[in-house]
């Protein structure tokens, strides 16, 4: 009995743990949070990939961008996967999936519903349709409304701007 | 020679034409229509609408969460605008194997779960939403009959907020379709949307 007692206690310990760590890694934003990031940002190479739970080849190519965070990420390169799920399923569905998913890049939650007004602002040529990813350094960017098929497939695709 | 000489030039006026429009088409360009299989399945063409001023068609599919969330207002969209001329005509175009939701049965299926006024078809081959340039579900096309023509008149996104219809405040679509039944120009003819890319053939 105590012995169970210990095991709950010490799971809501580790729960409380992890789910202290998805608050810290994401939040909801507007879109000049964004906006500001495409124009001001401080990382030598910023990778903004447009994505949604329940997005399957978003899903599919999750991992190769949490690769290139981890490859990457202390050679300057700083990932964020700005989820465009909805917003009352932040709590219900995104932060499980970060917590399930062990996902370590940072995650925004773009809560900004007229869609029209701000996707020219991340690049002319979106139709709106994701996975869709941004590549910025400098004054220069890359810009891909595609699913990325391999990590070498990502890392190819962005290395003139990685090295 | 002269015969050789012209069929050059329409080789080249239809390679242009093809140039001039690598993403589909935008307000002002001609529609081709098509033959698609119905979810009642009969195969049906823009063509067959004889009384028709013009078509609303959607680019949607059966699995896709904004496509769903959109269903409700689709249906209004045709219970609105049928009586004036303007019909709903919704094509899925996914590809089975990479969407197995999004199948001719399936399509069945959500059709008679959501008791669709309106025809729901089957672009099996992909080849209409790569002509029209549909990219993700939904996606809005408003057609008028000029003439023999379909002239496109509006692309886009139906409003601003998928999620919650209450929060809506601009109807873009229905925007279009009163300045079109005014006999106005469109105002704002083309917006974008976030949506479920449409899954195409052999992509992965």
């Amino acid at each position: 009995m105590k012995l169970q007692v210990r095991i709950i206690f010490l799971s809501v310990l580790i729960a409380g743990f992890f789910s202290q760590e998805v608050d810290a890694q994401s939040r909801i934003v507007k879109f000049d949070t964004i906006d500001s990031l495409l124009h001001q940002n401080s990382a030598p190479v910023l990778v903004l990939n447009f994505w949604a739970t329940w997005c399957k080849p978003c899903v599919t190519e999750l991992p190769y961008i949490e690769e290139l965070n981890k490859k990457y990420g202390s050679s300057g390169v700083k990932v964020i996967l700005v989820s465009l799920d909805f917003k009352r399923e932040f709590g219900s569905r995104v932060k499980p999936f970060i917590e399930r998913n062990k996902i370590t890049s940072e995650v925004l939650l773009l809560d900004e519903p007229d869609y029209n007004s701000w996707i020219d602002k991340v690049d002319s040529s979106w139709s709106g349709a994701i996975p869709a990813t941004v590549v910025i350094t400098g004054d220069k960017k890359l810009f891909f409304e595609k699913e990325f098929t391999s990590f070498a497939d990502l890392e190819n695709n962005i290395k003139p701007l990685i090295q | 020679m002269k015969t050789k000489l012209l069929s050059f030039a329409v080789i080249l006026c239809t390679f242009m034409f093809i140039a001039a429009t690598p993403d589909g088409y935008s307000p002002g360009n001609k529609a081709i229509d098509f033959k698609l299989k119905n979810v009642d399945g009969k195969m049906v063409s823009l063509a067959d609408y004889k009384d028709a001023k013009g078509f609303i068609v959607t680019f949607t599919c059966n699995h896709c969460p904004f496509s769903k969330a959109y269903e409700d207002r689709i249906i209004a969209l045709h219970n609105k605008y049928a009586s004036q001329g303007y019909p709903v005509v919704a094509i899925n175009s996914n590809d089975k194997t990479l969407s197995p939701e999004d199948s001719f049965e399936g399509m069945v299926v959500r059709a008679k779960e959501k008791n669709f006024p309106f025809a729901y078809l089957y672009d099996e081959s992909q080849e209409i939403a790569k002509t029209y340039g549909a990219t993700r579900t939904p996606h809005m096309y408003i057609l008028k009959k000029e003439g023999s023509d379909l002239t496109v008149k509006y692309v886009g996104a139906i409003d601003d907020n998928s999620d919650d219809p209450s929060m809506v405040t601009k109807k873009y679509l229905e925007n279009a379709m009163d300045e079109i039944i005014a006999g106005k120009d469109v105002t704002t003819n083309s917006t974008k949307a976030i949506g479920c890319t449409i899954k195409w053939k052999g992509t992965k």
